[in-house]
């Protein structure tokens, strides 16, 4: 009996020593500091269970990605507008497609895409082996015929083994989403001077980062965290941030997927890991820079129609915007950019 | 002969009493995955989160939209017509359960 108590006891104490750890209020804003450590990237990320990572896969998807003679014209390539010099974007407000015909939105970031719920800015694919093939479907996008790729694919020696290798079969649609798929799933940003400072040196983020990062936690001051979450600094949900639209045609976004008031003009939340890389921002690409996306949210646009419950107004010295600046430039990943790969002559 | 009629659909009507059901959201998820019910029960469903938190379905069996609400607030529905009804959170897509609606 005795036992049973003392066991309870303890129990409850470690579920409220838990409920503490889950509330930001109580963070210790130290570095190595129990109280932060979700906010580091899991090691392991999901993958189907058709489609498990291997080396072989890896390497036949970085082939196809960067590929330009995939694209109709043979001149345009999944890494066209995924350039992993530009933070796998494209350094445009919106893309630019199938001869350089402007896209309704802007190219996302690939960072951490693996550890997305859904794909694309409203969420309209599930999978990334559902997403890869869209792009190169859309006449307005690569605009690939797929029968011709397959036998320009199978046309080269180097090709064909890779695939066998890979799949142990021939060269498939569904087998080239696969390989994209699983090289995607290697663009991971979880190594940046924040992880370093969360993981425990000190000397990782100066004081004006952490004061940031702070601002970026605190409720009542960035307000970022409501919606940025650890640790991929995102809800992986859907909101209005209140962006000005056009008056004629305005893009709804997720309510073009889900009929539902809340998504009218709602797009999913980006993961802000690696986000200095890949300006332009917002989904139309219209911050220049990070000092702009912080404009936006201080202004008074909060009362602007279907705007997300979860945004309020804020209210920040020159001083602090700075600060929550120089925060999210420390979440940028060290790791270097992959090699290029050889592709078959 | 009016009175036993009385009678057994008192009984009836008690046995079979509409339930009420309270669903929660907390940590972005439902607390159950899966509810099986009767025609003419409620379920509550309570935002726990410090976040806003939505609750609507687009199922063929049972439309509705209870809108975003903050934590405390509940907003419940009457699932009046058997069959499966996919609930779900539009901000958080991860946020999905089904209720089982039995005749
Ligand atoms: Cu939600």
């Amino acid at each position: 009996m005795k036992a049973a108590v003392c066991f309870l006891i303890v129990t409850t104490g470690a579920l409220l020593v838990r409920f503490a750890v889950a509330s930001e209020q109580q963070y210790n804003f130290k570095a190595g500091d129990v109280s932060l450590q979700h906010w580091l990237m899991p090691v392991r990320m999901d993958e189907p269970k058709d489609n498990k990572q291997t080396a072989q896969r890896i390497a036949l998807g970085k082939m196809l990605f960067f590929d330009p003679r995939l694209g109709r014209n043979k001149n345009i390539s999944c890494a066209t507008c995924h350039n992993p010099l530009l933070g796998w974007s494209d350094g445009l407000p919106v893309g630019q497609g199938h001869q350089g015909v402007p896209l309704p939105r802007a190219t996302p970031a690939l960072y951490n895409t693996g550890f997305n719920v859904l794909q694309m800015w409203d969420g309209r694919k599930r999978s990334l082996e559902d997403q890869a093939l869209a792009p190169m479907a859309a006449d307005t996008e690569m605009n690939v015929d797929f029968d011709q790729m397959i036998s320009f694919i199978n046309s080269f020696p180097e090709y064909r083994a890779a695939f066998k290798t890979a799949y142990s079969e021939g060269v498939t649609k569904e087998k080239i989403a696969k390989a994209l798929a699983s090289f995607e799933r290697t663009i991971v940003s979880d190594n940046s001077p924040f992880d370093d400072w969360i993981k425990g040196d000190a000397s990782a983020l100066t004081g004006d980062q952490i004061a940031g990062f702070k601002l970026f936690v605190d409720a009542e001051k960035g307000n970022c965290a409501v919606c940025h979450n650890p640790p991929n600094f995102t809800d992986n949900g859907f909101h209005n941030i209140g962006l000005k639209v056009a008056r004629e045609k305005p893009d709804l976004g997720r309510y073009h997927i889900r009929k539902v008031a809340v998504l009218k003009g709602a797009f999913k939340t980006p993961s802000l890991r690696s986000i200095a890389k890949s300006a332009p921002f917002f989904h139309d690409g219209t911050a220049k820079n990070l000092a702009q996306v912080m404009d936006h949210y201080l202004q008074d646009f909060t009362h602007n129609k279907g705007v997300s419950p979860a945004l309020k107004t804020i209210k920040l010295t020159a001083q602090e915007k700075q600060q929550i600046i120089a925060f999210l430039h420390s979440l940028s990943d060290r790791n270097e950019i992959p090699t290029l790969p050889v592709l078959p002559q | 002969m009016r009175f036993l009629i009385l009678i057994s659909s008192f009984l009836i009507s008690t046995l079979c009493a509409a339930q009420e059901y309270e669903v929660e959201q907390k940590n972005k998820m439902f607390s159950v995955k899966e509810i099986t019910l009767k025609k003419g029960d409620t379920v509550h469903f309570k935002n726990s989160d410090k976040i806003f938190h939505n609750v609507f379905s687009l199922s063929d069996t049972q439309f509705f939209d209870l809108g975003s609400y903050p934590k405390g607030e509940s907003r419940a529905v009457k699932f009046e017509t058997p069959g499966k009804v996919e609930v779900e959170c539009a901000i958080h897509p991860q946020m999905y359960m089904v209720i089982d609606v039995k005749e």
